[in-house]
């Protein structure tokens, strides 16, 4: 850990000569560092691209998610015949049905994080802000279901509840994800409040509401949002391997996990049915991945 | 040390108990009865039905008998093999999912502690990019992919191990699941190995004792190597837990008697007592393991001992 300041910390010699000093805040400064990341911003491509895709391939392909071609049953990938990825056993065309599961699977991402970054932060807002027994009570709380198999829990509140509503079935994993989002939020609410600057400001008789939104909110953003984006990909794998086994997404909808199973049974006879979903769902991993690298570098360059 | 492992066994328990209380309630709360599917029977029938499995006493009181017959090693019957309990599946799944989990617990500590050392001796080197890049895909790529993948290679194109099943638990069945188990734990010993050793050799006592001329290869074994393990160490404990996890996936597709295999099958078969138990048995190996690793960890790190 180096403790020479980064340049681009620094105000350059320009602004300070200049006539308005233009300040620079850590959010300007963390997205100029998130744009100079390169594997972050290949990753920020990479999510952008894949995620467009999804949400246009109804109007882009000719094919829709349910047409069958009786005459073109598991056809290989060629750009000939009109199926770029191929087609699976009934006749339907693999890039369609990849990027409609990619709308499922991103979408189920998202949502089971949200469920969790809500639960995480209010909880761990209150623990870290409430202090005390509160917050004693409150983590060893977390410390228990830390220890519980967060997996087979998942499997237990699907087979619960059926994979009927898959939507819901995903806000439960969301429901369970939260914990490590309560300790970051709570550590880093915890580590504000000794600061002499929220001394002082209750002090000088601040409201509460005012301290929330000024000192501690924005101060929690930053490892919050690095947080999210690696959360997503977890969710995301969650899913593939819920649908995987069977319990997760079922047809007529489809997903990675859904697809890449279809695809490993029939691996022997047309091994790009599970290659095609495969390296999607992997790229798409990746890539999260590389932007919560990026942004946790961009908002903390000390720890590079 | 005493106070400590006491003190660690006394969050434990509760944890425990926390999670056979959790687990009970969520299958309480499940739609519909286990002999809902059962046509035309006839109330009394059902009713002794659900007096033989005491379905008819209230929550608490089942929940008290359930965790009475868990501390008799009884965990009830099966609610889809009649003539099979949920210990006698768990007895018979467990030598299998653990020899199969160790093995691959064995492999992905040694392969990745070697391939992390060699990454970081020859730090920014070639070797230690190619070494972390293989690494971060092995992380990155799902078992459920991997594994067919290795299936397809080695069983169908190469012919040289069988695709699927368990045989009577010959090194020929075992080798390909051990691989694709291990295959992410190697990516990510060999990455932990590697920032741990890294650390290490930055540290004062590094320096001394090249300060004083002691030959490079002693300064590796007896100072670098020794601190370097301690973080393997602390990752061992939850990467058994994720081991098991993922032998839940690696038996369903190489078709392995484990209990994860017989977990996937329950829970599609809606079988709740024979979900939860697995669950708990699962919970209470999770749970002891890191309990033992932190313990261990301590052991080594003679800083934490006397602190």
């Amino acid at each position: 850990m180096s403790t020479r300041p980064e340049a681009d910390v620094l105000p350059s010699q320009s602004t300070i000569q200049g006539a308005a000093v233009a300040g620079r805040s850590l959010w300007q400064d963390a997205f100029r560092r998130f744009l100079r990341n390169k594997a972050a911003m290949s990753g920020v491509v990479v999510v952008g691209i894949l995620a467009t895709l999804s949400v246009l391939v109804p109007i882009l392909s000719p094919h829709g998610i349910e047409d069958i071609y009786w005459d073109s049953i598991l056809v290989p990938p060629s750009i000939g015949s009109g199926f770029w990825f191929g087609t699976d056993v009934n006749g339907r065309d693999l890039l369609v049905r990849c990027f409609y599961a990619g709308r499922i699977s991103l979408t189920i991402g998202v949502l089971a994080t949200s469920v969790a970054l809500c639960i995480g932060v209010i909880f761990g807002a209150v623990a870290g802000f409430s202090g005390g027994n509160t917050d004693n009570f409150m983590m060893r709380f977390v410390d228990v279901l830390y220890a519980l198999p967060t997996l087979f829990f998942i499997i237990i509140l699907v087979t619960v509840l059926g994979a009927s509503n898959i939507f819901f079935v995903f806000m439960c994993i969301g429901a369970l994800q939260w914990l490590t989002m309560a300790r970051i939020v709570r550590g880093q609410t915890l580590s504000v409040k000794r600061r002499d600057y929220l001394m002082a400001a209750h002090a000088i008789g601040l409201p509460t509401t005012r301290i929330l939104s000024r000192y501690i909110v924005p101060n929690v953003t930053g490892p919050v949002i690095v947080y999210v984006t690696l959360l997503i990909p977890i969710n995301i794998l969650i899913e593939s391997y819920l649908s995987f086994l069977g319990l997760g997404v079922q047809e007529p909808l489809t997903s990675w996990g859904l697809l890449i199973s279809q695809g490993a049974a029939e691996l022997e006879s047309a091994p790009w049915l599970l290659i095609f979903p495969a390296t999607l769902l992997t790229i798409t991993l990746f890539a999260f991945n590389f932007i919560g690298d990026g942004l946790r570098d961009a908002f903390d360059p000390k720890d590079r | 040390m005493f106070g400590y492992i006491l003190n660690r066994l006394a969050i434990s328990i509760p944890t425990i108990f926390v999670i056979i209380v959790l687990s009970f309630f969520i299958i309480k709360l499940a739609p519909g009865g286990p002999f809902d599917d059962d046509a035309e029977v006839p109330d009394e029938v059902r009713a002794n039905l659900e007096a033989a499995y005491n379905l008819d006493r209230p929550v608490i009181v089942q929940l008290g008998l359930y965790m009475g017959g868990l501390l008799k090693g009884d965990l009830g019957p099966s609610f889809v093999f009649r003539d099979q309990n949920v210990a006698d599946i768990i007895r018979t799944g467990f030598p299998v999912s653990a020899k199969v989990g160790l093995s691959a617990i064995f492999l992905g500590a040694i392969i990745g502690m070697f391939v992390g050392l060699i990454a970081a001796l020859r730090k920014n080197s070639a070797l230690d990019y190619t070494i972390m890049t293989v690494a971060m895909t092995g992380i990155a790529v799902p078992t459920f992919v991997t594994a067919p993948f290795l299936a397809l290679i080695f069983g169908l194109y190469l012919s040289l191990l069988p695709i699927a099943g368990w045989g009577d638990g010959q090194i020929r069945n075992m080798v390909l699941p051990v691989v694709a188990l291990a295959l992410p734990k190697i990516g990510t010993i060999a990455r932990v190995t590697r920032g741990a050793i890294l650390d290490v050799m930055r540290a004062a006592h590094v320096r001394t004792a090249r300060a004083k001329g002691l030959p490079e290869h002693l300064v590796i074994r007896r100072h670098i190597l020794r601190a370097g393990m301690l973080p393997v160490v602390s990752y061992l404990g939850p990467s058994i837990a994720g081991v098991m996890t993922g032998s839940v996936i690696i038996e369903t597709i190489f078709a392995l008697p484990g209990i994860g295999r017989a977990f996937v099958e329950a829970s599609l078969n809606r079988d709740y007592p024979v979900v939860m138990g697995i669950t708990i048995v699962y919970a209470i190996i999770i749970i002891s393991m890191n309990l033992l690793v932190d313990i261990l960890y301590r052991f080594l790190d003679p800083r934490i001992r006397e602190g």
